[in-house]
């Protein structure tokens, strides 16, 4: 069991958990994510790492409720466990001095994107982080990206907040005045990466994503995870989850997440008329599917 | 003890112990079990048990207990199931083996102790494995094991994997007075045991007492620890004071086959359709959340020949499956699989394609797998395995209309563990290097035995590498000798 130390909501829908888990604490890194599994009969589900503390012995995980397992997850409170977390999953991004770094998060991906921020600024980069959401509610993390940013554009869907469009407005723009891009990292929805990666592709710009598909072990036991990479097989829990955007097939990445879509309506429905019958409101309703944790 | 000096229990002579029949296992019918996962073997009543054992001849040289991986005293248990002292039997299996009522189940007997029992030089051989798995459920059953208490010597044990090799490796040396404690990726103890092989061969309640058992001398279990990432083997030995690391962590990722549309929706690995079934029950959602493809009414195929491939594969039938292939591109002949398991399949309605081999799966046009494009092959000159080369037979592509395609044709090393132990040694495939004797890896303090050594294997063989790693770890412990 592991404990939640502190809970709370950083926008709708999307909620924040302090968790007591001293083994991973200590080992995780930027890039790295959790599997969980709240209840007895709950499914595993690869989660966000945004933070951690070694010395308090804590994890930050930032989910967003979606199907039925994250609005569970997003209705436990400080005091709550969470029956298993596993991890620190996957290979750590790579940091090291590029010189100057594009970091895009989009939605909730922005949670995984600050960790790697946060090392690129320490490993002396000039870090140029684009944040976008869907609107001013839904806009995460901004004074923790600002910190370890040396500039922060923001965009809004809807243009409730900074500036109206998509993050690859902000990028085309820096690419259009000529600012020299060693490295771009992006990490959100899957249609956000691949036009991150359609437009870096063109300029040459090395460009990194976050790929987020079905899991179950997150070992690499099982094989379900496997992405299309330059034409050949991956395993986004052990060779991932961070891939070069260019070489990524994201189509079969949308095709294979789709494979339970009518499972996971029918949990979610099951779960939303039981819920129904009992007095509390509903959570937040995002069209984010289950899967998609970044 | 041997009883080659003492009178025989057994009251007949070697003559009439060879016109006793052997005794067959009473099975679920299959048409009936064909939809449930219950298990297909009933076990033997205590009178069938003790018919079969009176087949025994009690050979001087046993050659069942030098053919046991870990050299079970076969014709003592046996002896002792003749006269009734059942418990006495299961203890006399403990010695050498911790998971009587797994190996009773899983392991393939005619390959290893029946294979070379006498009587089959005449007659079928002395059931040995169900006269083990009959003790072990009875003494189950009875709820009283003798648990064993060694003095402590002070030592600590890590052991990284509960699957059988590490299960062995933990009861033996519980038994020796060391301290052991046992480290587990998933959220469920047991290995390949739990998430692999489906409760109609090996209940999971089964593996759950056999646990609980070692629990009760003293082995400690820690889950959702995947040693390599929330904790390294250097870790453990220099920060969490262990004083030898034995490291069994099972064969690992899943090979494909690289062929055209191996990433279309319905294309599962055999480890991720068995692992979504027997460890996230998916099977009953949505009581349980982890979901799986709808089968009822599906044309199902598995590609491979061995135990696992059939344990897919009946597994699907049982999910509802109107039509289950087996797709082997040798013949029955060559396929690994245990001999019962493919007696049993084809009983329950298993369509046994031979010598065919999947060149692409088919898409819808919207992602999703419809059918797989086949060629039948023809068997040619031996390979390095001595098996005999399927070769492509020349215009005879077609194809098998299909929903769902599991491929089960073995797997590669999991790198984890390799990748992040400085100085242990693996071979060009991957997998660990270890001394075939003494489990040693290249690094001080060190052991490894079980799928992550020899590449995927059977159940009692890595359970024989735990033993071999457990005495020499005990070794090392005692003598400090290196």
């Amino acid at each position: 069991m592991f404990k939640i130390i502190h809970a709370a909501f950083l926008a709708p829908g999307i909620k924040r958990f302090v968790i007591e888990a001293p083994r991973i604490a200590r080992k995780q890194k930027p890039g790295q994510f959790v599997i969980l599994r709240i209840y007895e009969e709950g499914e595993r589900i690869p989660v966000t790492i945004e933070n951690s503390d070694p010395e308090r012995g804590t994890i930050n995980i930032v989910v967003q409720a979606a199907g039925k397992t994250t609005r569970l997850l997003n209705s436990l409170e400080t005091g709550d466990s969470i029956l298993d977390v596993v991890g620190p999953l996957g290979k750590p991004s790579e940091i090291a001095n590029y010189g100057t770094v594009v970091v895009v998060g989009g939605g909730v991906g922005t949670a995984m994107a600050y960790p790697t921020a946060l090392a690129l600024k320490k490993a002396g980069n000039r870090v140029l982080s684009i944040v976008g959401a869907r609107n001013k509610e839904l806009v995460i993390l901004e004074p923790e990206m600002r910190a370890v940013s040396d500039s922060l554009m923001i965009t809004t869907d809807d243009g409730s907040y900074a500036d109206k469009g998509f993050v690859t407005d902000k990028l085309r723009r820096l690419i259009e005045n000529g600012t020299r891009i060693d490295l771009v990292i992006a990490v959100g929805p899957i249609v956000m990466m691949r036009a991150i990666a359609e437009l870096t592709r063109k300029e040459n710009i090395h460009t990194v994503v976050s790929l987020n598909p079905i899991m179950i072990d997150g070992t690499g036991m099982c094989g379900g995870c496997r992405v299309m990479i330059d034409g050949k097989s991956e395993f986004a829990c052990v060779d991932g989850p961070e891939f070069d955007a260019h070489k990524v097939d994201f189509a079969v990445l949308v095709q294979r997440n789709g494979m339970y879509r009518d499972a996971e309506q029918r949990s979610l429905a099951e779960f939303e008329s039981a819920k129904a019958r009992e007095p509390e409101a509903a959570c937040a309703v995002t069209t984010t599917s289950e899967g998609d944790q970044r | 003890m041997s009883t080659t000096a003492k009178k025989s229990l057994n009251p007949l002579s070697p003559k009439e112990r060879i016109k006793v029949p052997r005794q067959l296992m009473p099975e679920q019918p299959a048409d009936e079990r064909a939809h449930t996962f219950t298990e297909v073997n009933l076990g033997y009543s205590a009178e069938l048990a003790q018919q079969e054992a009176l087949r025994c001849l009690e050979c001087a040289k046993p050659t069942c207990t030098d053919n046991c991986p870990v050299g079970v005293k076969v014709k003592d248990f046996v002896e002792k199931i003749v006269i009734g002292d059942f418990l006495g039997a299961a203890a006399t299996i403990r010695e050498d083996n911790v998971l009587p009522a797994v190996t009773g189940r899983v392991c393939p007997q005619e390959d290893q102790c029946e294979g070379k029992c006498l009587l089959s030089k005449k007659v079928k051989p002395l059931g040995i494995g169900y006269l083990e798995r009959f003790v072990a459920d009875y003494e189950q059953r009875m709820g009283t094991h003798i648990v064993p208490h060694a003095l402590p010597t002070g030592k600590k044990v890590a052991v990284v994997g509960s699957g059988p090799s590490g299960l062995t490796v933990a009861g033996d040396l519980i038994q020796k007075g060391h301290a052991v404690r046992v480290f587990e990726a998933l959220h469920e103890v047991g290995g390949v045991l739990v998430y692999g092989i489906p409760e109609f061969r090996l209940p999971k309640q089964i593996v759950r007492e056999q646990i609980a058992y070692m629990q009760e001398m003293g082995v400690e279990f820690e889950t959702d620890v995947v040693v390599g990432r929330t904790v390294t083997v250097d870790e453990l030995l220099d920060e969490e004071g262990y004083d030898a690391v034995y490291i069994g962590t099972g064969a690992g990722l899943p090979q494909f086959m690289n062929i055209p549309g191996e990433h279309l929706n319905g294309v599962y690995s055999a480890n991720e359709f068995l692992t979504r079934i027997n460890l996230m029950k998916a099977y009953k959602f949505p009581t349980y959340d982890e979901p799986m493809l709808d089968l009822h009414g599906k044309d199902v195929a598995v590609i491979g020949g061995g135990n696992t491939a059939l344990d897919a594969i009946r597994s699907a039938l049982r999910l509802g499956a109107r039509k289950a292939y087996v797709i082997y591109r040798r013949s029955e002949a060559e396929m690994p699989a245990r001999a019962e398991e493919a007696h049993h399949a084809r009983q329950e309605g298993i369509d046994f394609q031979m010598l065919t081999a999947p060149v692409e799966f088919v898409s819808d046009g919207k992602g999703w797998l419809t059918a797989a494009r086949c060629v039948r092959m023809e068997l040619g000159e031996p390979d390095s395995s001595g098996r005999r080369r399927p070769v492509p037979k020349e215009g005879s592509e077609f194809d098998l209309p299909l929903s769902v395609a599991i491929i089960a044709i073995g797997t590669s090393a999991n790198p984890i563990v390799q990748s992040t132990t400085p100085g242990l040694g693996t071979n060009k495939r991957g997998y660990i290097q270890a001394s075939e004797e003494t489990q040693r890896t290249t690094r001080k303090g060190v052991f490894a035995g079980g799928d992550i050594v020899t590449g995927s294997a059977t159940v009692i063989l890595a359970m024989g590498a735990g033993r071999r790693a457990a005495k020499s770890i005990h070794d090392y412990l005692t003598t400090g000798d290196w």
